[in-house]
């Protein structure tokens, strides 16, 4: 190959490792900042201030969704650790116990006070009729 | 030539919505919204395709200074654009009856935003400058620079947590969605790229018509 291609070969890569050098350590050091949520574990571990707005995600647990009036109180869990939740108004029809669930709100004396209520589903697809067989 | 392939993957793209709307069974979770994947999937992995067609090009523009290559960067661009905002409007559709709500500022649905400005600025760059070759070879080198994007959305449902799920398609692992479902989304992936293909060749013709229209053999040919 002829030297100026090679060179040209070289500061491609160089420019390429740059770059991706560079953003590999924006997105390294603002580390869980990028996440969308926090897991119940993670809420405990970290010391959040009371009235932050922050949103955590986790499963609804089995049992745990008791509903007085227009007021849904359940419980958000990684089943590691968990916590309750209060929210006032409607919840999006995916919200089942057992499914995933993400709530944005505030925290106050170990309960979580929603303003808004998000499903999560999962990358799994089926038809209602199908025998599960090989799901743990 | 192209235009019987752009027919041919418009009918398997037409056949497969068909047979995942009409002839497969509701998802176990979703219901009826989930059929929306046979328009979301295909325009998501497209838009992440064609930035990598483009980083190819742009490639072989700055080692060979292969002027079609730089045309075709120009070419892909708006497409490209098209596609991503294809994506993110299904998905925003999909978002509302699954998640309740159509935006939220995940990783998964920032980073494909990124991507859209960054077509919708690889365009505006090059309009804006009057000195083609200056502009095909900056263009390129951001090109370039800007693939670091592609990795980051497509790991982004594993490295941070999202309101998106994780991928259902994976080249390592089992698909984690009923072959029922799974036939007509690679049918409907088939025939977008197809026709994406197509769409390509015609862009690229009109930049070939455009930078190359005082070469005389341009004039012999219209």
């Amino acid at each position: 190959m002829n030297p100026t291609r090679k060179k040209r070969i070289y500061s491609i890569l160089f420019v390429f490792l740059f770059s991706v050098s560079g953003i590999s350590l924006i997105l390294y050091s603002l580390n869980s900042n990028l996440d969308f949520f926090f897991t119940p574990t993670e809420l405990k571990n970290n010391n959040i201030p009371p009235e932050k707005r922050i949103k955590i995600g986790g499963m609804v647990l089995e049992g745990s969704v008791e509903r007085n009036g227009s007021e849904i109180s359940f419980v958000i869990t990684d089943y590691e650790n968990s916590i309750k939740v209060i929210f006032d108004g409607i919840v999006p029809d995916l919200f089942q116990e057992g499914s995933g669930v993400v709530a944005l709100g505030f925290l106050n004396n170990k309960i979580f006070y929603a303003k808004e209520v998000l499903a999560k589903h999962d990358e799994n697809y089926m038809p209602p009729n199908i025998d599960i067989k090989n799901d743990s | 030539m192209y235009k019987y392939i752009f027919y041919f993957s418009l009918f398997i793209y037409i056949f497969s919505l068909v047979w995942g709307v009409l002839f497969t069974q509701e998802d176990f979770v979703q219901g009826n919204s989930f059929r929306i994947i046979y328009l979301h999937v295909p325009a998501s992995f497209l838009s992440q395709s064609i930035y990598a067609a483009m980083a190819i090009s742009s490639v072989i523009y700055l080692i060979w200074r292969v002027k079609l290559s730089a045309y075709l960067i120009l070419a892909m661009a708006p497409i490209g654009a098209l596609v991503t905002f294809l994506a993110l409007f299904s998905g925003s559709v999909w978002g509302i009856p699954t998640w309740g709500t159509w935006w939220q500022w995940d990783a998964r649905i920032t980073s494909t935003l990124i991507l859209f400005i960054m077509y919708l600025g690889l365009i505006s760059l090059h309009n804006s400058f009057s000195n083609h070759e200056k502009a095909d070879k900056l263009l390129s080198w951001l090109v370039i620079v800007g693939f670091v994007n592609i990795p980051i959305i497509k790991k982004s449902v594993d490295w941070w947590s999202t309101l998106h799920q994780s991928a259902s398609i994976t080249l390592t692992d089992k698909p984690t969605i009923d072959p029922s479902m799974l036939y007509p989304l690679i049918g409907s992936i088939i025939g977008f790229f197809g026709i994406v293909i197509c769409l390509i060749i015609i862009s690229s013709k009109v930049q070939i018509f455009k930078r190359e229209k005082t070469k005389s053999w341009i004039k012999d040919y219209v």
